[in-house]
């Protein structure tokens, strides 16, 4: 319940975020909104011995839709992405997964680049963001890199995020038949299994999916298998569909744990999968 | 470090240790004991408040964060004298046994009706999801704020603890100074 | 002034004003200066010996006061170490309980030592620098091996067994060789936690000069704690103060003496300062009793009409690794109600009570009874599911009739009043049983799976005759009429949102006459209130209300003597009506409680003999049980793709007797109706096979949020009793015992086309899809 003691400071930019990074190094930790951050350190599971707070660095929340195009600053709350008609628009996968992430008083706090970094595998926006083949803006020392969502979850709270490096954009071409379905584990209301999918659509049919799974492994991953069997495929056909999401976690090592086992995991990414397209071709 | 917090509209200065939790902040340090905690793993939402106008978990803040900002507790959401209408529906539907949920939980259903002014049922007990209830089992505490919520948009307004509750002290003659004290007769309490 | 009757209205509640406001003064609210902070060092083992104790590093911090161990504690003057349990049967074994651990540690979270600082932090801080070290032991979690061998939680014990308790009616035997059918059936009532929001919380205080110790403490018992402290503490019972002020949630879990009530009050009196411990969640989810936790082996013989006639029965219990103040009662209360309200009375069956390195279970909501209801409403849908019949038949067939009570059960109980089949026809008709049955069926072509689980429960509350249960059966209450005419009500019982400051307040002002503001009922105060037995086993009103309404006839036969004075009639003559005294017959002269109080205060026109004032203190001593009981009715969907549960309908048909307040009885089963569907769908407690809690936290355990629960229907019948003067059976339970079996019945009905006979709760949607993947036996495909 008690945090082990801390030093706190706040950078004014993002610059001034960076240079307290370098000076502090392995001793500090970056904190906006800490709803993933805090909890740790609360069962002293984390122990920083300094908190950068970068929560009022301006300009690194909005969101921004034009030419196709969605950027949302790393600093957005989940509470700003779930009130946005634009990204309910432009892309309702992630409209979806900021609506049902945790609780309301948690999406008031928490923001996208924050969970995103924490690399939580349990979490939402890893599937969706892979889903949506988003492109993260990293900012460090020596500018800023970009990396693909596909290349930045690593593993069980690993992200390609380096220590001396800040998140401050996540951007993404606008996917508007797209959905994001969750089966909610039902005490943390984590994602025991959570399905993302893209879809674009042609005649009626699936042109191309973009497929991604969280809740599964050590990390959310891209279906690709299922990717491939969608094409072609009509989305309200369920028979179809559930044929072509069949296997959707073949390759990857489920977990176990008290409430679902890694073989009904498994099985529960085929049925997330398929509700995810069935959600992703309606009308929204 | 000294921070400087607005609460219940009155600005404030603490001196507080970095990983001072607000809740421990606005009870301990504050005296606003409205506030519970109920769990440690940002579960119950027992410890609900509004920050910046928004309903955010306190024990999830460390009060440092919050300098500089406006922290709405349940004192704030209304007293004795005038009670919000939350408040008071909670207590014409019995939306409450023990009491311990229930700060948080008017705290809570106050932002719900705030981003959502008429919601449905369900929209009720899934914006109600970050807060935790042992006793009641919801389903008055559902009432209740479909109740605040018809108060609200009707604009009803804010009723004192005594209009709904009223404690009638007997009516006995004070007497003239200099008398005995021991009252000669007892009258009838006047309603 | 207009009089109104306040019995059977649905008023608001006089506690709410501080509660929603936040004004309320919880354990944790409590001020006092000087006040320190402990901190408890747990044992992160779930067997183990403890090698060495190192606290020099913590006591050289700054901010400690002081660190105890065990050691300590053992070697104190006047400190007994062990903590109490009731006892009920001769062959129990009581291995010691010591408040700190001594050698060895046996379940995860036993406590160790106890650091105290200067502030909650710091307590924290220092509780990592005491340094133990373990040598690890075998442990034994599965009741079934713990009670076949070693390793042993109790090694001098030589057997984790810690009781057996055999019970024989009629001739079970008889009725086995004679039956149509037999069905067997393992049942496992798992394990659950009982999650007040409110963990548990103390602050104790000693006044070196009154010599005064003072314990508030979130207790549903302060007096039986009061005494209980007085034996451990070696402190005379009269210099002890314990107070119950606000309480967030018991559900029999502050039914107890905990270690750390008696450690922390132990240190106070040392340190001579205030000293202060709120346990953290996770400490709770380790070191509050756990509740449930049985395997019931049952076996029963029934005709082909769907008559049963015999019931075999064997209840393994688990104990956890120590007693706590009721675990092996607890057991034995299923045993009482196997029969539930049924009539067969051929009965064979055993208790068994086994230690595990777990922690210790005890009351939590139903107490035992919520396990018999289970295994005989699962049993009676298995006799209908295996006999083809409709589980209402079964039911109908087996009732004990309306016409045959009091009745007495084949375990020695005498139920004084019921009517099962009235109250669950009225259920059958309100939810359109027959509708639903071909609803199910439409739905079931469509490969749709909706299930229908019904139960009809009878239990066992209003706790209870003395000679059942001594020292916690009677209450008691005081009633004050002030001179200015306001009534002070002091209550033995201990309640913490069961209302009975509104409730009482009710009661009184209908029977004295006065407006019900002027009513105020006090408890948790040892100091203030006569000794009390305290709020537990649905028995608040049933037990505390009939101790209230003695103290009314005391008061009001005083009155009327006081009156009758006035107007120089004959006591005999003068009556109670509306609240107001009048001479029978003659409404011209009438006098109001208040008017005879005050007389009763002036003392100079009072009829010679009778000494002034006007109060009452009166103990009511329950000649019996009381026994509600109901039908709640279930109806869920199964999705056939994932093994997920949602609620279609929930209704809920209980009689308690008299309704105070309705609307406060119909809080009571909205809660009991939540966990005990929480404990058919969700809930688990999980230890590893080296005692490590895999359900820690509530990020693991889970207690359900708003959206996981239904909307539920009440309604109710009203069948008298006359177990007490006011007819009230006691609710605070029934939900919960009620509810449990619906919900199962309802899961298990849905997946009958898979051929399911029983799956064990929590009915989780992964042994639910698992069972799905039969095909089903009308042929749909999913």
């Amino acid at each position: 319940m008690i945090p082990a003691a801390f030093d706190y400071v706040r950078a004014s930019s993002v610059d001034d975020a960076l240079r307290l990074l370098a000076e502090h190094g392995d001793d500090a930790k970056l904190l906006a909104g800490g709803h993933s951050l805090i909890p740790m350190m609360k069962l002293r599971l984390a122990a920083p011995a300094v908190l950068i707070d970068i929560a009022g660095i301006p300009q690194l929340d909005g969101i921004a839709a034009s030419g196709g195009r969605v950027t949302i600053g790393a600093l957005t709350k989940h509470a700003a992405l779930a009130a946005s008609d634009d990204l309910r628009k432009h892309a309702p996968a992630l409209w979806d997964a900021a609506n049902d992430l945790g609780d309301p008083q948690v999406r008031n706090r928490g923001t996208i680049g924050g969970a995103s970094a924490h690399g939580d595998p349990s979490a939402d926006y890893p599937a969706v963001l892979q889903a949506l083949d988003a492109t993260f803006t990293l900012a460090g020392k020596g500018g800023t890199r970009e990396i693909r969502a596909a290349e930045f979850f690593l593993g069980m709270f690993e992200t390609a995020l380096g220590a001396n490096e800040l998140l401050t954009r996540i951007a993404f071409d606008a996917a508007p038949n797209s959905a994001y379905v969750k089966f909610h584990h039902p005490a943390s209301h984590y994602a025991v299994v959570g399905a993302a999918v893209v879809l674009t659509l042609s005649g009626g049919t699936i042109a191309a999916a973009r497929v991604a799974i969280t809740g599964i492994g050590d990390a959310a991953f891209r279906a690709g298998g299922v990717e491939s069997a969608l094409q072609g495929v009509n989305p309200n056909d369920a028979v179809a569909v559930k044929a072509a999401t069949a296997g959707a976690a073949r390759g990857v090592q489920a977990r176990a744990d008290t409430f679902a086992s890694a073989s009904y995991r498994a099985a529960m990414a085929d049925v997330f999968a398929a509700r995810a397209v069935a959600k992703a071709a309606s009308a929204r | 470090m000294q921070i400087d917090l607005t609460v219940n509209g009155k600005q404030t200065f603490i001196d507080v240790e970095p990983r001072l939790l607000l809740v421990h902040a606005l009870r301990d340090s504050l005296n606003l004991t409205g506030t519970h905690v109920g769990c440690d793993t940002s579960s119950c939402g027992a410890c609900t408040v509004l920050l910046d106008g928004v309903s955010v978990k306190s024990c999830t803040v460390f009060a440092v964060q919050a300098s500089g900002h406006e922290v709405t507790t349940i004192e704030g959401i209304g007293t004795a004298d005038s009670l919000h209408p939350m408040q008071e529906a909670f207590w014409t539907a019995h939306g409450l046994q023990c009491g311990y949920c229930t700060t948080g939980m008017i705290v809570s259903a106050v932002d719900l009706l705030k981003r959502n002014p008429d919601p449905s049922d369900d929209e009720i007990r899934a914006g109600l999801e970050g807060n935790l209830c042992r006793c009641t089992g919801y389903e008055n505490i559902v009432k209740a704020v479909r109740a605040a919520g018809a108060a609200m948009r009707a604009g009803d307004p804010r009723h004192s603890v005594n209009e709904l509750m009223p404690i009638h002290p007997p009516t006995v003659e004070p007497p003239p100074s200099g008398e005995a004290i021991i009252p000669q007769q007892l009258q009838e309490a006047k309603v | 002034m207009a009089f109104t009757t306040m019995v059977g209205a649905r008023i608001r509640r006089r506690e709410d004003p501080r509660l929603i406001t936040g004004r309320a003064t919880y354990v944790d609210d409590v001020r006092q200066v000087g006040t320190v902070y402990a901190a408890f060092v747990r044992s992160p083992y779930g067997h183990a010996k403890i090698t060495s104790i190192d606290t020099a590093q913590a006591k050289s911090d700054p901010h400690v006061l002081a660190v105890y161990t065990g050691e300590d504690l053992h070697h104190a003057h006047n400190l007994k170490a062990s903590l109490p349990v009731a006892h009920k049967m001769p062959d129990l074994k009581t291995p010691p309980h010591y408040v700190l651990a001594l050698d060895e540690a046996r379940v995860v979270g036993e406590a160790v030592a106890i650091v105290v600082a200067d502030s909650p932090y710091t307590a924290r801080d220092a509780a990592e620098k005491v340094v133990v070290e373990y040598e690890q032991l075998p442990a034994v979690v599965d009741i079934e091996k713990a009670a076949a061998g070693p390793p042993y939680v109790h090694e001098s014990l030589g057997t984790n067994v810690a009781f057996t308790m055999p019970f024989s009616a009629g001739d079970p035997d008889k009725a086995f060789a004679e039956a149509d059918v037999t069905i067997k059936q393992r049942i496992v009532n798992q394990r659950v936690a009982p999650v007040p929001i409110e963990p548990r919380s103390m602050v104790a205080s000693y006044d070196a000069g009154m010599q005064q110790l003072t314990l508030y403490s979130a207790t549903q018992i302060p007096h039986l704690l009061r005494t209980q402290l007085a034996i451990a503490l070696g402190l005379p019972e009269n210099k002890i103060r314990v107070i119950a002020p606000e309480v967030g949630g018991g559900f029999g879990a502050k039914l107890n003496v905990y270690a750390e009530e008696v450690v922390v009050s132990w240190v106070a009196m040392q340190l001579e300062r205030p000293v202060k411990y709120i346990e953290t969640r996770s400490e709770c989810f380790q070191a509050m009793i756990h509740g449930r936790d049985q395997i019931d082996d049952l076996e029963v013989a029934a005709k082909n009409d769907g008559t049963i006639t015999a019931l075999r029965l064997k209840i393994t219990a688990n104990m956890g690794a120590y007693h706590q103040l009721l675990t092996p009662v607890i057991p034995t209360l299923t045993m009482l109600m196997a029969h539930g309200c049924y009539k067969f009375e051929n009965i064979a069956a055993e208790v068994v009570g086994v230690f595990t390195n777990t922690m210790s279970t005890d009351a939590y909501r139903g107490a035992g009874r919520p396990e018999a209801t289970f295994f005989i409403e699962r049993a009676i849908d298995m006799v209908a599911q295996r006999l083809k019949l409709d589980p209402v038949d079964v039911r109908r067939k087996n009732f004990i009739a309306s016409s045959a009570f009091p009745h007495t059960t084949a375990t020695g109980l005498t139920y004084d009043s019921g009517d099962y089949e009235t109250t669950m026809d009225k259920a059958l008709a309100i939810i359109d049983y027959a509708g639903l049955r071909k609803q199910q069926e439409e739905l079931r072509k469509q490969g749709r799976y909706l299930g229908i689980g019904i139960s009809t429960y009878v239990e066992v509350c209003g706790m209870g005759p003395s000679a059942a249960m001594p020292a916690a059966g009677w209450d008691s209450a005081t009633i004050r009429v002030e001179p200015t005419g306001s009534i002070t009500v002091l209550t033995g019982v201990s309640p913490h949102g069961q209302g009975q400051e509104t409730t009482f307040a009710q009661i009184v002002a209908d029977e004295l006459g006065v407006p019900i503001d002027h009513v105020s009922v006090i408890h948790g105060d040892t100091d203030k209130v006569q000794y009390g037995v305290g709020t537990f086993g649905s028995r608040g009103t049933a037990v505390g209300g009939a101790a209230l309404k003695l103290a009314i006839d005391t008061i009001q036969a005083k009155a009327v003597k006081i009156a009758a004075h006035q107007w120089e009639a004959n006591p005999d003559d003068v009556e109670y009506r509306d609240g107001k005294m009048q001479v029978k017959g003659d409404p011209s002269k009438s006098m109001t409680t208040a008017e005879a109080g005050f007389l009763a205060f002036m003392g100079d026109k009072l009829p010679p003999g009778l000494e002034p004032g006007l109060d009452a203190t009166r103990r009511f001593e329950p000649p019996n049980f009381v026994f509600p009981f109901g039908t709640h009715i279930c109806v869920v969907e199964v999705d056939a793709q994932s093994g997920e549960v949602k609620f279609v309908k929930y209704l809920a048909v209980d009689d308690c007797g008299r309704l105070i307040n309705p609307m406060i009885a119909e809080g009571q089963i909205h809660g009991g109706i939540a966990q005990g569907l929480s404990q058919a769908l969700f809930e688990e407690v999980v230890y590893d096979g080296n005692g490590q809690l895999l359900t820690g936290t509530l990020m693991d355990y889970a207690i359900p949020h708003a959206e996981q629960v239904p909307h539920y229907e009440l309604d109710h019948t009203v069948t008298p009793t006359t177990v007490n003067p006011l007819g009230i059976k006691g609710i605070g339970e029934a939900g919960t015992i009620g509810s449990t079996p619906a919900v199962a019945n309802a899961v298990i009905d849905a997946l009958a086309p898979f051929g399911v006979v029983h799956i064990d709760m929590p009915l989780k949607p992964e042994k639910l899809w698992a069972a799905m993947q039969a095909v089903p036996s009308n042929g749909s495909v999913r």
